[in-house]
């Protein structure tokens, strides 16, 4: 595998990461790193473990160890309300949207981590859906207004490394554009994302780098102008 | 059979007077169970605990200090429920928290041990019969004519007080950040964590509020009842039907329900007195039947 980071301005690295759930071992060293603005996606068949390493840089599978260097500070010996505040947000694969909270009370739960996040206005502007629907229970919400919330709700607190976990999953198409769209507009702003998507196509045309996992480990790197004379060896490792 | 008008109405208003009691007490058993995931039998302990703390501020401390003068009522209104809260915060911290991810019945049973040891070590010093507080404030003395009946006064207090108590603790639950939170926290406690909110600090405040509302209960009991070390295991076992009956979990639900099993409770009572003690534990019968979550529960 190769490097291809130089170590200054790095916003994440995960440096071999192993995590379990209870007994079973799901990631075996997991390595990669991902500079300040970037946009990667982690690649993969089900069960390969990238929404594992998700949730195991945000300390909630079992036990993990290595190291996972959040904007250069050690995150693996803190507990996870403690990693949220060194700026991460995460938008769990469920949504998670809570259904004993109104639509901006789940905007307005996560505490802000840094002074600099999104207003509720700014939020409102882009998604203007839950602005109309800000009162309704949360999961009286459509599927993709879920989505937007689970993006939105993120964004409000001023985290800089965000882990989006498959957010096109049963979608519309022409919702999924839509969130394609403010997720380059996020990284337009400087946001440093980590995407795990299924949807090949919606993360090529906005990744810098493609990072496939087997097995619980990173087994190979293709950079954004690789994908094209790349894409039999894609094809391989995603069994399409 | 001969029955009053006002004979009704008395019994009624009794019986809203056990339902304020239950509701209470089922009100921190909902909320300590939804964060805690911890069915907690300590509670009708924590009641009792409670009104010890008030007869003992009033006549135990002084004698013990030499002094000459208590703590009186209102100040136990607030001292009974934050000393029990502390206590359960010691427990919380050092034993309950180890359970968590394990099955309900751990937590069941380390509080129903905590339950009968404080019993015990109070049936030690204290007469079981129970004794008399004498704290009541004379300003609650002597009875209140309500237009449709005479009442006595501090019972009437104790109606109004722990009904706005639950409203209270219903607006902080429903209409609040930190009841966001709580919420949050019972729904999801791994998201909400992954948020930056601090779950583990939430489920001890929500202990401490959860058995300061038990302390709460027991210090208002304190002047009807007598306090005995046993006061708590008589009243928690209808509390926990009035909550199988409402349904774990559910705020508004363990309100009404706990209010509205004290008025049948009442109304029964003037209708057919044997049933009494009995229909609670029937009407939790059909329910679990009928909807097995409780009237207000959702189905897990």
């Amino acid at each position: 595998m190769r490097d291809v980071i130089d170590h200054s301005g790095e916003m994440l690295r995960l440096t071999g990461l192993h995590a379990f759930y209870g007994e079973s071992h799901i990631l075996h060293g997991i390595d990669f790193a991902v500079r300040r603005g970037e946009l990667v996606t982690l690649l993969g068949r089900n069960g390969a473990g990238r929404t594992t390493t998700l949730k195991a840089i945000l300390g909630l599978t079992s036990r993990r160890s290595g190291s996972v260097m959040i904007n250069g500070r050690e995150a693996i010996g803190l507990p996870t309300h403690r990693i949220a505040h060194l700026g991460v947000g995460w938008c769990p694969e469920e949504r998670a949207i809570f259904s004993s909270l109104s639509v901006e009370e789940n905007l307005l739960l996560p505490p802000k981590v840094r002074s600099d996040g999104m207003s509720l206005e700014e939020i409102y502007s882009l998604f203007p859906n839950l602005w109309e629907r800000r009162a309704s229970q949360g999961t009286r919400l459509s599927g993709g207004e879920q989505q937007m919330l689970a993006m939105a709700r993120i964004l409000r607190t001023g985290a800089r490394l965000l882990l989006l976990d498959e957010i096109t999953e049963g979608l519309a198409p022409v919702i999924v554009r839509k969130l394609g769209e403010s997720v380059q507009l996020l990284k337009e702003r400087g946001y440093t994302i980590v995407l795990v998507e299924q949807n090949f196509h919606f993360a090529a045309g906005i990744a810098d780098r493609h990072y496939v996992i087997e097995h619980g480990q990173v087994v190979d790197v293709v950079e954004a102008d690789e994908v094209s004379a790349s894409a039999g060896r894609l094809d391989h490792y995603l069994g399409v | 059979m001969d029955i009053s008008f006002s004979a009704v109405l008395s019994q009624i208003m009794l019986g809203l007077n056990n339902g304020a009691f239950y509701a209470l007490l089922s009100l921190g058993l909902a909320v300590i169970f939804g964060m805690l995931n911890v069915v907690n039998f300590a509670h009708g302990a924590f009641y009792m605990l409670g009104a010890f703390a008030a007869l003992l501020g009033l006549d135990y401390l002084p004698r013990l200090l030499g002094s000459d003068v208590g703590i009186g009522f209102w100040s136990a209104l607030l001292l009974g429920p934050l000393l029990v809260g502390l206590l359960g915060v010691l427990i919380e911290k050092t034993m309950l928290q180890r359970l968590y991810k394990v099955d309900h019945l751990y937590g069941l049973l380390l509080t129903f041990g905590l339950a009968l040891i404080f019993e015990g070590v109070l049936t030690n010093y204290f007469n079981v019969a129970g004794e008399p507080y004498s704290g009541k404030p004379a300003m609650l003395e002597g009875a209140v004519n309500l237009g449709f009946m005479v009442f006595p006064a501090y019972r009437l207090f104790s109606i109004v007080f722990s009904l706005l108590v639950c409203f209270a603790v219903w607006y902080l639950a429903e209409r609040t950040r930190l009841g966001s939170y709580l919420r949050a926290g019972t729904e999801n406690p791994d998201v909400a964590r992954a948020f930056g909110i601090d779950v583990p600090m939430l489920r001890s405040l929500t202990y401490f509020l959860g058995v300061a509302l038990a302390g709460l209960a027991g210090v208002v009991a304190a002047p009807i009842y007598s306090v005995s070390p046993k006061m708590g295991s008589d009243l928690i076992i209808v509390v926990f039907a009035v909550v199988v009956i409402g349904g774990m979990g559910s705020i508004m639900g363990a309100i009404v329900t706990g209010l509205a099993l004290g008025l049948l409770e009442g109304a029964v009572k003037v209708f057919y007195p044997p049933l009494a003690n009995t229909v609670i534990f029937i009407v939790m019968a059909l329910v679990l039947l009928w909807r097995p979550a409780g009237l207000f529960g959702k189905e897990r």
